[in-house]
């Protein structure tokens, strides 16, 4: 074999460009990843923009034309009663909201991370995942059948006795209404079950860092059981419900689906954003409430950073 | 010894009562597909039929819709799937200046509230004067449908080492050689469960659809319209019923398909 280079020669054109990116990995990495960020630079941050642009332009309240000038009317009529009404209504509904979603994701979450081995571990994770990634609509359409006033819940209460509680319940001032269908109990009860899902993980990532050891330090120095939870499981796992809340906030923030079918006429956010671009046909004043969850996400954001929250991520 | 062993009673209800929570509400959605009362939710409805099944087929209107929906999913599915795995192969081999904000682009989509990538959208339309069409559809469902298919394939191309491409390599392999067969044999199942994830994701979209879809209507925004003005209510279930299975086989397989990894498909919506 005399003559054979230890240097294969070149066999045509696929040959030459894999020599040039081997040589130029900047180049490769240039053509890889142009395609998606021109994609995600043009239609998303483009949008964006656009987005930005639109709230400063205004509405004429005449014509109904809108008018492409500078200008801060449109954001200054956020605050007026009505519209202010709306962006706080929203905000304690997301909060409660997330605040419920804790407390019911939160066994889940140990369970799954401190307990549930084999078998058990893949059927926690698909009854997790499953609720996490079915249909939307579906879940929001069972609900309503659930809450209607002729439903399961109103006979299941009456089957054992318990229609007065009900009734209560919805006599409720604010909250309540004609059938939960129709009053804030329920627009809030399919807000935890539909979002609900995005909690259980961070904080079950969170929850399975929480090293065994500092258990057994914990308990070796006579803490009990409640102690040790108290002081050792939650301040390690405040990350993870931290780094949940985020998306339970913001997403009851952004829905305008679950109020319009389960709850009251009384507007959220998301609603009053999609009635002003459809019917209304005032895209400025719109493009001006979507504003506002994009600035308190990032308010949210920040503050959820200061609380350690993307280590969790 | 307190570093307890098992679960105590209290922890072990209330983890079994959340994922009943989770699930027994859509087992009302098959029930009510067979029921004989059209006009109310009555539980326990008075009787029990199939012939809604054979109604919803011959409705006329169910039909353009659900095409239109396996048209736009077919789509966006096919872009993000090309586009999430460029991103994927840039991110994972390599640091560069401004690498954090793209990894932040990238999920901003899904991290935003729907609402508001819709929003944005149809600003972008109103300001740039695009007419409504499949198109438009499409380029939302596939903004938010990149980040889905980027979660799975990074997670795996992190997982290859460096070793194979260097040996394959060393047996006289070129770069496409590599691609065709070390890299995409490797990548293959993270992206079919990333690109059945993404079909799921985009065929039941409600939110930003209907700020991109004008006059047009995809089966959830079909159903939609049937929430908010009924007609026969026992129809819609028929279709509640097809959107949940188009959508919870793919998340199926694409569980099977990446079981035992570390990088489960799904921890990423």
């Amino acid at each position: 074999m005399t003559g054979t280079s230890a240097i294969l020669p070149e066999r045509g054109l696929a040959d030459r460009l894999s020599t040039l990116f081997w040589r130029r990995p900047k180049l490769l990495l240039l053509l890889l990843i142009s395609p998606p960020l021109l994609w995600l630079g043009i239609v998303y941050l483009g949008s964006l923009a656009a987005l930005l642009l639109q709230s400063f332009y205004s509405i004429d309240e005449f014509s109904g034309v809108v008018k492409e000038e500078f200008t801060l009317k449109t954001y200054g009529e956020l605050f007026r009663a009505a519209n202010m009404d709306i962006i706080i209504r929203t905000l304690v509904m997301s909060a409660t909201v997330t605040i419920t979603s804790a407390f019911v994701a939160f066994p889940i979450a140990y369970y799954a991370a401190r307990y549930a081995r084999g078998r058990w571990k893949a059927v926690f994770y698909l009854g997790i995942m499953l609720p996490l990634w079915s249909s939307y609509l579906v879940k929001v359409y069972a609900w309503k059948l659930i809450l209607a006033k002729e439903g399961i819940i109103t006979w299941a209460a009456e089957g054992i006795g318990a229609g007065f509680l009900l009734d209560a319940v919805l006599s409720l001032p604010w909250v309540g209404g004609n059938s939960l269908s129709t009053s804030f109990i329920g627009t809030w009860l399919v807000f935890v079950y539909v979002w609900m899902p995005f909690m259980i993980l961070p904080m079950q990532a969170s929850l399975e860092r929480v090293p065994l050891s500092m258990l057994e330090a914990s308990a070796d120095l006579g803490a009990s059981r409640r102690q040790t939870f108290r002081t050792v499981v939650l301040p390690l796992a405040m990350p993870g419900v931290i780094a949940g809340s985020i998306f339970t906030f913001s997403l009851t923030m952004g829905d305008y689906i679950i109020p319009q079918i389960v709850g009251t006429s009384a507007r959220f956010i998301g609603q009053a954003v999609y009635q002003f671009q459809g019917t209304a046909g005032n895209i400025p004043l719109a493009a001006a409430f979507a504003m506002v969850p994009i600035l308190i996400m990032l308010v949210y954001l920040a503050l959820a950073k200061r609380g350690g929250a993307f280590d969790a991520l | 010894m307190h570093s307890e062993a098992r679960a105590s009673t209290g922890l072990k209800i209330g983890a079994v009562a959340g994922l009943l929570f989770l699930h027994l509400p859509i087992l009302l959605i098959f029930l009510y597909a067979f029921t004989t009362e059209e006009r109310t939710y009555q539980f326990p409805p008075p009787g029990l039929t199939t012939e809604w099944f054979a109604v919803a087929w011959h409705r006329e209107d169910i039909w353009p819709p659900l095409y239109l929906s396996l048209k736009v999913a077919a789509v966006s599915t096919a872009l993000a799937m090309i586009l999430g795995t460029l991103i994927a192969a840039a991110m994972a081999r390599s640091r560069f200046f401004g690498r954090e904000q793209i990894a932040l682009l990238i999920i901003l989509p899904i991290a935003l509230p729907g609402v508001i990538t819709g929003m944005s959208l149809r600003s972008a339309f109103a300001v740039m004067d695009i007419p409504f069409s499949t198109f438009t559809i499409v380029l939302g469902h596939a903004t938010f449908c990149i980040v889905i298919v980027y979660n799975n394939a990074v997670a795996r191309f992190r997982r290859l080492s460096g070793a194979v491409f260097e040996a394959s390599a060393d047996l006289g392999a070129n770069g496409f050689q590599t691609l065709r067969y070390v890299l995409l044999p490797n990548l293959g199942s993270a992206l079919l469960a990333g690109g059945m994830l993404a079909f799921a994701l985009s065929f039941d979209e409600v939110i930003v659809t209907t700020f991109t879809a004008g006059q047009q209507s995809t089966l959830p925004i079909w159903m939609l319209n049937e929430l908010v003005r009924p007609r026969q209510r026992p129809v819609t279930n028929v279709v509640a019923i097809v959107v949940f299975a188009t959508t919870f086989v793919p998340i199926l397989l694409a569980y099977y398909l990446t079981r035992g990894g570390s990088e489960t498909a799904g921890g990423g919506k």
